[in-house]
């Protein structure tokens, strides 16, 4: 990876264009209009909601648009001045050619899933399939208007309904919304669906839900966001959820609670049943995070263990690309019990993220039934042969069997190296960092999460490099504090980012 | 069942790592799974397809639509997409990319966010942006809860019944489980003026759902006097020429950035957009880029001011969010890039002209009457005297989407650079006929 | 190790209280500053704010953490720093000088539940 050190703004230059458009759309094609006859204008009340032609402002001004656009200037426009822009639109003027290069050059300063590994706990950076781009953007699909009648959208609505059969089929839930575009979203829209539930029996008391303290950071803010209040049950010495801690919680204002299983330290909840009886006895629902679905994935259906209400990250398990932060979505499916609400909350503008809805439907269509009994499995085998590989060097603080992901707290011997040196050195030998920080429940967490994509060659490679990087730190500790060495920028100063922060180009 | 494309272990892979783990089978990393739970069956779905066989699917899928000229907007408007986007955003190193947490090896994604939220300030004359919200609508309802947020206690936000009603729909859903009140009026000058006690914030759209451009002289002071925050909702690509935000006073503005050369695609993805004054600066929700140097004093960007988002302050954040819709923001990043300040005018200019042709020409049929006398850019409303679901019918039949009809029985249209005289032409001619 | 000011109380959260008549001027310990690093950026309530004891009243910012502000008093604001606004590293540098905000208190008796210099310098041993 090259620096490059230009921002768009930079490489503008009075007069250069980059776009191309018609000289006017309503002149007749190949035939010189008479004048003014591509505006046949019937008399209109100029009242007083109407004033002179000069307010129209200068982008209406004819001798710098259209030769057929002047016949207005001497008739009656219809436009009141002041809702013209006056300020200065300061856009960049660049040519085609440098828009291209200057993308292309900033481009290369990113890592992606094509260029490398990502060991990336909780977030399931899987391989991202090529010919799901093309189906997105046959233009049978991406011209569609989210509002054109039902007779012309048949084959889409046909992608939606094979979806849904589909995701009910991998996760034992009766139906799914699309309309959320992210995995906070579908969780939002869940919590607003367990709310529904609720009120229709007139059960309004319930405003609390109950978190784990090794949750997802978004589990408490959809919470906060929908209303209602936290209450954090503590994971036991073993990293599961305490049943003994969760049972005192539970009452007649208890909403639901919301777990991911697999937690956040890849252990399987393995007391669910008991957990599930619990919270149903006490009235409340709850609520499957699928943000660690992908070890589940042909292997085991969060509606079987007793989820009400559930969230699907397509950008995760589905294989979507992450695109830099999104787009993502987020499908929500319920059980029988909450259905009746499922298409209440209307969480965004038309149908979801139809672009990306299809690619996971591509994405299922090429696993099929046979081979999607595998993908769990392979994301499982990963990550336990990693945690094989390098408990030797790294401080393990759960022994015991993973699924997707687990987490290290460190390096055993750090000698004053902490976990954000041994990301930051990751960086110089090419692949991505992982999870760092987090889950809260250790000081030093690094959580790894390889997926089912990634070869033995690959796996090996890392590991070779994590072994390395434990010997620096015992060798040269200042070698980690420095790192990264060799990517196109080193460690920022973050702190000046936050006190005097910078957010748009002057 | 074979070897698959997506999986790259052979059967002696497999083994080597197991033997590692010391485990005897794949099952036996699940024993700690309650045998219940193991799914047993087979899962319904279909068999597996090979890779031209799901490109036969999905092509026959696209064939069941009918690819139509599309007059209408409504919130999603048919601009044309230059092929550079398309191109650039497709680069895998952008594509591919997870979240710039790793700012060393994400410069690329940092850098082109940090222009999308330059070029937002732009348009919107506002101080600064964060790096995308999902869609307009989704945006709206986030700058409500800014609003309420911003002032302690107040809990009431007046709501323009003239915007989208998909956006009115996801601000009212949002509101709901947040106990926020909301006032929906055609009247919000008067509304406001009445002082509503607990009054947070005032939505209101740039251009309106009948396409028509909105005046708010004197709205803004209005609003600041009565203690709480102006939100315009607005159409990026026509604040190349419609007053902005900053100018008419307002503290934020929101809206979606699909009119920036995004493909319809069914309504999504799209990019929402959420810009706002510094004073509000530290209570924008969602990620935010900032500039700064690295330990050798290059320039470089970070996310920065993370201490208000979900990962940090959990239940106290600013929002739940955090995937966003940054390669849609790239792509109206490079839209913007290569239009320019001539372009976007040029592009309005053309949006402009071909509204106003196609609007006066309806009218001159006699089978349409103007409802509204202040101007309109490219969307418009007329009153039909004609049978609408005839004329949607025999448009259709001609292979164009138009008329769409309003909750009021109004109809809209809506003409983009993309449109030419003939079809307009060809829409008067069936229009006559009706 | 930390400083700890021997002439002022403290609360278990890690917020000062000194007492200035009828007046308590509030800031946060040094340990405070140490565990959150570089503070970036102070949230403070807004003058004539009512807070009350065991209640939030703003927050610490650092890059990577933010820290809730625990009222140990309740009682009205009268005046905040508004130096922290442009400069929140002065926390760092000055703990014990950079006070935040200062509250006409309410209920003195408040005062009562704040530990003294030597019980907080058990309390962050």
């Amino acid at each position: 990876m090259k620096y490059y050190d230009k921002l768009i703004f930079e490489l503008s230059k009075p007069g250069r264009i980059g776009f191309s458009l018609p000289d006017s759309i309503c002149r007749a094609s190949e035939a010189v209009a008479p004048a003014g006859a591509c505006r046949p204008r019937q008399g209109r009340g100029g009242t007083t909601s109407v004033v002179g032609s000069e307010e129209i402002g200068e982008f209406c001004d004819p001798a710098k648009l259209t030769d057929s656009c002047d016949s207005p200037r001497g008739e009656q426009p219809r436009c009141k001045a002041v809702i013209w822009r006056e300020a200065p639109l300061d856009l960049p003027e660049v040519s085609e050619v440098d828009v291209v290069r200057h993308y292309t050059n900033l481009s290369q300063m990113n890592f992606g899933v094509d260029t490398g590994f990502y060991p990336l706990g909780s977030c399931t950076m899987k391989y991202n399939p090529k010919i799901n781009e093309e189906i997105a953007n046959l233009p049978g699909f991406a011209g569609l208007h989210p509002l054109q009648p039902e007779s012309t959208t048949k084959g889409a609505l046909e992608v939606y309904v094979g979806m849904d059969k589909a995701l009910a089929a991998i996760t034992g839930m009766k139906h799914f919304t699309f309309l959320p575009c992210a995995g906070a979203h579908g969780e939002l829209t869940g919590l607003m669906l367990m709310r529904e539930y609720h009120m229709s029996r007139g059960d309004l008391a319930r405003t609390k839900v109950i978190v784990p303290d090794s949750a997802h950071g978004t589990n408490p803010a959809s919470a906060a966001v929908c209303g209602l209040d936290i209450v954090v049950v503590k994971s036991g010495e073993n990293g599961l959820v305490d049943v003994e801690a969760l049972k005192p919680l539970l009452g007649p204002d208890i909403a639901g609670i919301m777990l991911t299983n697999p937690n956040t330290l890849g252990l399987f909840e393995r007391d669910i049943k008991q957990i599930a009886e619990l919270v149903h006895a006490c009235g409340g629902l709850l609520y499957y995070d699928g943000a660690n679905m992908n070890p589940l994935l042909g292997v085991v259906r969060p509606g079987d263990m007793g989820f009400d209400i559930m969230h699907l990250n397509l950008h995760k398990t589905f294989s979507t690309p992450h695109g830099g932060g999104g787009p993502g979505a987020g499908p929500v499916g319920v059980s029988d019990k909450v259905l009746p609400f499922l298409h209440i909350p209307r969480v965004s503008g038309f149908h979801g993220n139809f672009g990306v809805i299809l690619r996971a439907y591509a994405y299922i269509l090429m696993l099929g039934r046979e081979h999607i009994k595998l993908a769990g499995k392979l994301a499982t085998l990963g990550a336990n042969y990693i945690k094989e590989s390098l408990k030797d060097c790294y401080k393990l603080p759960i022994p015991t069997v993973c699924k997707h992901e687990f987490v290290f707290d460190g390096l055993l011997d750090d000698n004053g190296v902490s976990t954000l040196d041994v990301a930051k050195r990751l960086l110089d030998y090419g692949f991505h960092a992982p999870t760092i920080y987090f889950p809260l429940l250790f000081h030093q967490a690094i959580m790894i999460e390889p997926t089912e994509t990634e070869s033995l060659e690959t796996l090996d490679a890392f590991i070779a490099v994590m072994r390395k990087i434990a010997e620096e730190a015992k060798a040269d500790p200042e070698l980690l504090h420095g790192a990264p060495h060799n990517t196109p920028i080193g460690r920022p100063d973050e702190t000046t980012a936050a006190r005097q922060p910078v957010l748009k180009y002057e | 069942m074979g070897a698959f494309s997506y999986f790259p272990q052979t059967g002696e892979d497999i083994r080597t790592m197991l033997e590692k783990i010391g485990a005897g089978s794949l099952d036996d990393l699940y024993a700690d799974v309650p045998a219940d739970f193991i799914y047993k069956g087979e899962y319904d779905l279909p068999s597996a397809l090979s890779e031209q066989q799901v490109r036969d699917f999905f092509e026959s899928l696209a064939a069941k639509n009918t690819q139509l000229k599309v007059f209408v907007g409504q919130g999603a408007y048919d601009h044309y997409t230059p092929s550079v986007i398309p191109y650039i955003t497709s680069r895998s190193e952008f594509l591919t990319a997870y979240t710039p947490y790793q700012c060393e090896i994400s410069q690329g994604t940092l850098r082109y966010i940090f222009e999308w939220q330059s070029m937002i300030c732009r348009l919107t004359g506002l101080d600064c942006a964060n790096a995308s919200m999902y869609d307009g609508p989704t945006a709206a309802a986030e700058a409500m809860r800014l609003c309420v947020a911003n002032a302690k206690k107040r809990r009431s936000v007046i709501v323009s019944a003239r915007l989208l009603p998909n956006v009115i729909d996801t601000i009212r859903t949002y509101a709901k489980y947040a106990g926020i009140n909301v006032v929906v009026t055609d009247k919000v000058q008067e509304e406001v003026a009445e002082g509503v006690l607990d009054l947070a914030g005032v939505i209101v759209p740039s251009i309106n759902r009948f396409g028509v451009i909105e005046s708010h002289l004197g709205l803004a002071d209005l609003v600041h006097q009565m203690g709480a925050l102006l939100v315009e909702y607005c159409d990026p690509s026509a604040l190349a020429v419609v007053k902005s935000p900053a100018e008419w006073g307002a503290d934020i503005a929101v809206g979606d950035g699909q009119s920036l050369g995004i493909p319809l695609c069914f309504g999504g993805p799209y990019v929402g957009f959420m810009a706002c004054t510094a004073a509000l600066m530290r209570k924008l929700p969602g990620r935010i880029v900032g500039q700064t140097v690295d330990a050798s004093g290059k320039r470089c960007y970070v996310l920065t001011l993370q201490a208000r988002e979900q990962h940090i302050r959990r239940e106290k954040a600013t929002s739940n969010i955090c995937s966003n819709e940054s390669l849609m923001a790239l792509w109206c990043t490079v839209y913007l890039s290569l239009m320019g300040p001539e372009g976007m005018r040029r592009l309005n200019a053309l949006c402009y002209e071909g509204a106003h042709y196609l609007h006066d020409a309806l009218v001159a049929t006699g089978k349409f009457e103007r409802i509204f006398e202040a101007d309109f850019l490219k969307e418009f409303c007329l009153k039909p005297l004609c049978d609408v679901e005839k004329l949607q019918q025999a448009l259709l039949d001609a292979g164009f989407f138009a008329a769409l009809q309003t909750e009021e029985g109004y109809v809209t249209f809506c003409v983009t650079e993309k449109h030419t005289r003939e079809e307009m032409d060809r829409i008067i001619e069936i229009v006559k006929s009706i | 190790m930390s400083k700890i000011a021997e002439d002022l109380l403290y609360s278990e959260s890690h917020e000062w209280v000194k007492v200035d008549g009828n007046v308590a001027i509030i800031g946060v310990s040094d340990f405070a500053q140490g565990e959150m690093g570089d503070i970036t950026y102070v949230e403070m309530p807004d003058l004539d704010d009512e807070i009350s004891a065991g209640d939030d009243f703003g927050a610490l910012e650092s890059v990577k953490t933010s820290s809730e502000l625990v009222a140990p008093v309740s009682g009205k604001v009268i005046a905040r720093n508004d130096v922290l606004e442009d400069e929140p590293e002065r926390i760092n540098e000055d703990p014990y000088g950079a006070w935040i905000i200062k509250v006409e208190m309410a209920d003195k008796s408040e005062l009562d539940a704040l530990l003294n210099a030597s019980a907080y310098a058990e309390l962050v041993k």
